[in-house]
């Protein structure tokens, strides 16, 4: 009962947000590129750091691709390791 | 023959004509050594994000590379001796792009979209630390 409940609570919650799609997955996605400082800056905070992905709501595949092309962009200087 | 995306960096005292000289000069090495350079694009002086060996600036290069193992490991053995040359890395693909790289199109790309929404400077927050997993 006390589970039943719960879900139904929940399921009507005043605050509820929809789930955003992966922006890498589906057609017409751009191409994760480390190059492509414009896409990859979005996928960064402030400070310079790797936003994650269950605020970005990037798939875990495309998060590794592109933590992989953020890294490869600050090691030849195009992005920062930290902003101070 | 593996393909391979190699940028370098050379310092920024050299004149763009000296970074032309450079990059002939390793194409040189790569095709001796039975390669092929598909590309080479020249992205100018740009300020990098952090200093390197105390530089503030510097010349980027990239070329798109068909050649054998040896030889680009001889291209790398040869700009870890150059001093002009601050920093490369090679990058193997499964195909090479066509036409110009991300670095160049950008500027065309912002009149493709003047409807789009503002850059939103990393999401509207900032750092914080680690928080427990949100449930959706």
């Amino acid at each position: 009962m006390a589970i039943k409940d719960l879900s139904t609570s929940q399921a009507r919650r005043p605050f509820q947000r929809r789930r955003k799609t992966c922006p890498f997955s589906g057609p017409n996605a751009p191409k994760i590129d480390y190059k492509d400082v414009r896409l990859l800056q979005r996928y960064v905070s402030e400070r310079g750091k790797i936003v994650p992905s269950r605020i970005t709501a990037v798939s875990a595949l495309k998060q590794r691709v592109l933590a992989q092309a953020i890294k490869r962009a600050r090691f030849i200087g195009i992005m920062p390791y930290a902003v101070s | 023959m593996p393909l391979y995306e190699h940028i370098y960096l050379a310092r920024q005292d050299v004149s763009p004509q000296q970074v032309e000289e450079l990059t002939n000069q390793f194409t040189e090495v790569l095709t001796q050594g039975g390669g092929k350079v598909t590309k080479n694009e020249y992205w100018g002086l740009k300020s990098l994000s952090y200093r390197i060996r105390k530089n503030r600036k510097a010349h980027y290069s990239l070329l798109n590379i068909d050649a054998p193992a040896p030889a680009v490991a001889e291209m790398e053995r040869q700009m870890r001796i150059n001093e002009d040359i601050l920093r490369f890395m090679t990058v193997r693909v499964d195909e090479l792009e066509e036409g110009p790289s991300a670095m160049l199109q950008k500027r065309d790309r912002d009149d493709d979209r003047p409807g789009g929404r503002p850059d939103r400077g990393g999401f509207g927050r900032g750092d914080r630390d680690s928080r427990p997993p949100r449930r959706f």
